[in-house]
């Protein structure tokens, strides 16, 4: 259970994605099959064993421990699970190293002990175990390891550790089940490439580049076609031989949270296309209304209701027994349009084509799109096969302007690892209340956009206009008549009840340092709320 | 008379009213008995000052040899007279030359612990606990949920780290008094035979430690030479944890932050200061050697001091030792 432990310990104090990323090739390099493949399955959220509930946890410790005493450490940690792990009182004469049971042995264990005798099990494995060691085991058993590595980083472990395309990882993910050792088997080069049983499986996506200044001069715009990019998520929506599945584009299985959409995918192929709240060909909603959809394992009859979604198809990549995507785009296409028109018009509709005769006339619609839930245009070329990953030429992705806003910087927090003696991360807000008597209210923060040079500029501002400390983080002197203002670029504006000024930014960053710009000039809140409303 | 007529809290520290002085005093007094170096235990400017001859000497590194009016060197282990109290200093294996403090009058002994841990410390000497009527203890880590581990398991995971990221500096935050010369002795006894380089913080008491013969092993100022940035990667640095937020952790290649002491036990701590790498090691004694140590005192009543106190008292209640806080203010979180 130690290296086990010691991963999940090292993994969530790691800011760094090359960092977590060693110490999960280091790791798999290391343990012996099962464990390693049980550490995957639990970092990826496949592993299931039954779950012991915080009430559990919390009555087996005061079988233990003083009432009093556990109260005083709880309240000091805060988190139930760390506390216990900590507390837990060693029973006498204490577990010689040797005796550190395996992950293997562990999950063994609890999956063979059933619900009745859960509980002493679980108990037992804690006094075998040291602090770091119970504390993994319970984040096992009670579900979340919130470490900070997402499904799809460790695919990238898998790949890099392997030396093989994350793409492949990807298509196989979904046929495989933990301990995955046919999987580390290929990896190793010690077995073949293991073929997929399972029906309905992922297939790598396709993503482009963005348009970058003098890309287009090169190209010929007769060899491409030209799709609105709609603002929604994208997805896969596969299905065959009775399996259906919804995809999220890195090979997450979002199916559970859109049952609606599952029951109307009555068809046998993939369908690439993006997901969108609405009824297709009538109503396209934005994507804070997906979002009531999104991150939920399962959703009310009621919620389907209100936000019914539909996928916008861009592309078909299996038909039937045929696998679609050594096409060219506009084969595939054709394909598509005949696929589409057999499926309910309200599930699924087409991504129509953007006519334009050259580059100018095209960078006129991107810029002025006919629809608010459009954020851009697409480029394909006509000739393009439809390979995973993001392949430099054939598909590119150019983007409206983001919106803009003058904020003035409140909070600066310390950076990880290089930056970490930066203050490089920045919460700023905009004025609020009376004009005769305005207030800052925060409304995103942002930690990139500037250049190294401007990194220090900011560095040195922060450290001469402090107000207060907490911790890592200093509050700014920011006033109406004294404050530094930051242009925000951001990609939209959701809703959000989390924060006081009620709205959420997305992919905000510092587009530049206004040193010339007095703080009281700095956008209102206002401003903001207007887009929200447009 | 009363325990508390012996020693009792005021703002000054911990006053001894029939031998007229203070023990670990916050503020300038007349005369004072000093258990350890620590700054916020051992201050400038009294009149007079008795502690180990370790822990003079430390003083005067850290203020300037006039430190005091009168100095006066305590053998550990020697019963001496202070105005008709019997005084004597016992080792607390806290940091070189930390002691505590037996004050026996009338009858009546307290043992004034200051800090104090029960490991083996390759820095100093080990404590040793002295029968007593009262202990007072500290309570730095007086919650059951501070269980230190092994000191070496915790060096070897700085080395396995070392081993994993080469290219990266390892900076060790670590107090420059014991914190910094016991991560460096550990790291020695662990086979790491390299330079480590030092903020120049710790130059001097890292000097004043070799000569008492607690051997180092290569050390070198963490400055830049032509080396530029590069030359710390794969390298341990061994600074004060307050310097790794300044500009002059700056000239490191991406630094693994690393942090030597007892929080390091709380995820959220290591989280909330961005330390990468935590290292529990701390000069301090965790919950069960607290606890141990209260045992083997044979003490009958114990008074609590500096950090979770009600922990440590609700223990004692349970125990059926009597035990009350014992409210001194000016004590300082370890390493903060």
């Amino acid at each position: 259970m130690k290296p086990f432990a010691d991963l999940l310990d090292r993994l969530v104090l790691t800011p760094s994605r090359n960092a977590k990323l060693k110490l999960l090739v280091g790791y798999f390099s290391a343990a012996p099959d099962p464990d390693r493949g049980l550490a995957l399955a639990a970092i990826t959220g496949d592993l299931d064993i039954p779950s012991v509930k915080p009430a559990m946890l919390r009555a087996l410790v005061m079988e233990r421990m003083d009432p009093v005493l556990f109260a005083y450490s709880y309240d000091y940690v805060g988190d139930l699970a760390e506390t216990v792990s900590l507390v837990w009182p060693a029973r006498e004469g204490r577990v010689p190293h040797n005796a550190d049971p395996s992950l293997s042995d562990a999950v063994e264990a609890l999956l063979a002990a059933g619900r009745a005798n859960g509980p002493t099990v679980f108990a037992g494995l804690l006094d075998r175990l040291d602090p770091p060691s119970r504390f993994a085991l319970i984040k096992l058993v009670t579900g979340g390891l919130r470490i900070g590595v997402s499904a799809r980083l460790a695919k990238q472990a898998l790949a890099d550790f392997g030396q093989v395309e994350v793409a492949e990882v990807e298509e196989l993910w979904h046929g495989l089940s933990p301990p995955y050792e046919p999987l580390f088997a290929w990896l190793e080069k010690r077995a073949d490439k293991p073929v997929p049983q399972a029906q309905a499986l992922f297939r790598p996506v396709m993503l482009s580049n963005p348009v970058q200044d003098g890309d287009l001069a090169k190209l010929d715009p007769g060899d491409y076609a030209a799709e609105w990019k709609w603002d929604g998520i994208r997805v896969q929506a596969t299905a065959d031989g009775g399996s259906h599945r919804l995809y999220s584009r890195t090979g997450d299985d979002v199916s559970g949270a859109f049952p609606d959409l599952l029951e109307a995918m009555d068809f046998s192929g993939a369908i690439d296309g993006e997901l969108l709240v609405g009824v297709a060909g009538e109503h396209t909603g934005t994507f804070s209304d997906l979002q009531q959809r999104l991150n939920r394992k399962s959703v009310s009859a009621k919620m389907q209701e209100k936000f019914p979604v539909f996928v916008r198809c861009y592309d078909l990549l299996q038909d039937g027994d045929e696998d679609l995507r050594p096409l060219p785009f506009v084969e595939r296409r054709a394909r598509l349009e005949a696929f589409v028109a057999r499926l309910p018009a309200e599930r699924f509709d087409l991504s129509p084509f953007v006519d334009f005769a050259g580059w100018e006339e095209l960078d006129e619609l991107r810029r002025q799109p006919p629809h608010p839930v459009i954020e851009g245009v697409m480029l394909k070329r006509w000739d393009s096969a439809y390979v995973p990953g993001r392949p430099k030429g054939p598909w590119f992705k150019w983007k409206r302007d983001p919106h803009m806003v003058d904020a003035v910087l409140m909070y600066a927090q310390r950076g990880h690892g290089k930056r970490s003696s930066f203050y490089s991360d920045y919460t700023f807000g905009v004025w609020t209340g009376p004009e005769a008597k305005p207030e800052l209210v925060p409304v995103g923060k942002a930690y990139f956009g500037f250049t190294d040079e401007e990194l220090r500029q900011i560095d040195k501002y922060v450290r001469d206009n402090t107000v207060e400390r907490f911790g890592p983080v200093r509050s700014v002197r920011a006033e109406v008549g004294h404050g530094l203002v930051l242009e925000i670029a951001f990609e939209g504006l959701n809703r959000s009840t989390r924060h006081k000024s009620g709205v959420a930014m997305r992919f905000p960053r510092i587009s530049r340092l206004r040193w010339d710009k007095p703080a009281a000039e700095a956008d209102r809140l206002e401003t903001l709320q207007a887009l929200l409303d447009g | 008379m009363r325990p508390s007529d012996l020693l009792q809290p005021r703002p000054q520290g911990l006053y001894c009213p029939p031998g007229d002085f203070y023990i670990d005093p916050v503020k300038p007094v007349a005369r004072a008995l000093i258990t350890h170096g620590h700054a916020d235990h051992a201050r400038a400017g009294h009149g007079a000052v008795m502690a180990t001859r370790e822990t003079l000497e430390i003083m005067a590194i850290r203020y300037g040899a006039d430190f005091t009016g009168s100095r006066q060197e305590a053998t550990l282990g020697e019963r001496v007279s202070v105005n008709g109290v019997e005084v004597s200093f016992h080792p607390a294996g806290h940091v070189l030359g930390s002691a505590q403090i037996r004050v026996a009058h009338g009858g009546r002994c307290i043992v004034a612990s200051g800090d104090y841990k029960r490991r083996r410390d390759p820095t100093c000497q080990g404590f040793e606990p002295v029968a007593c009527d009262v202990f007072i203890t500290e309570a730095t880590f007086g919650l059951p949920v501070f269980r230190h581990p092994d000191d070496a398991g915790e060096i070897a995971r700085l080395l396995a780290s070392l081993e994993q990221f080469p290219e990266r500096t390892h900076l060790v935050g670590a107090y420059s008094l014991g914190k910094a010369q016991r991560v460096i002795r550990l790291l020695r006894e662990a086979g790491y035979d390299e330079t480590i380089h030092i903020h120049g913080a710790l130059q001097k008491l890292c000097d004043y430690f070799e000569s008492e013969g607690i051997a180092l092993g290569p050390l070198s100022p963490a400055t830049i030479g032509n080396g530029g940035k590069s030359a710390f990667a794969g390298k341990i640095v061994v600074g004060p944890p307050s310097a790794f937020a300044d500009r002059w952790a700056r000239r490191f290649s991406d630094p693994v932050s690393a942090f030597a002491s007892g929080w390091m036990r709380i995820r959220q701590r290591a989280k909330q200061r961005g330390v990468e790498l935590p290292l529990i090691l701390s000069d301090h004694s965790d919950w069960d050697e607290l606890v141990a140590t209260i045992a083997d005192t044979g003490a009958s009543e114990v008074w609590v001091t500096h950090g979770r106190e009600e922990a440590l008292v609700r223990w004692c209640e349970i125990n059926g030792i009597a035990a009350r806080p014992l409210h001194l203010v000016g004590y300082e979180d370890e390493g903060d």
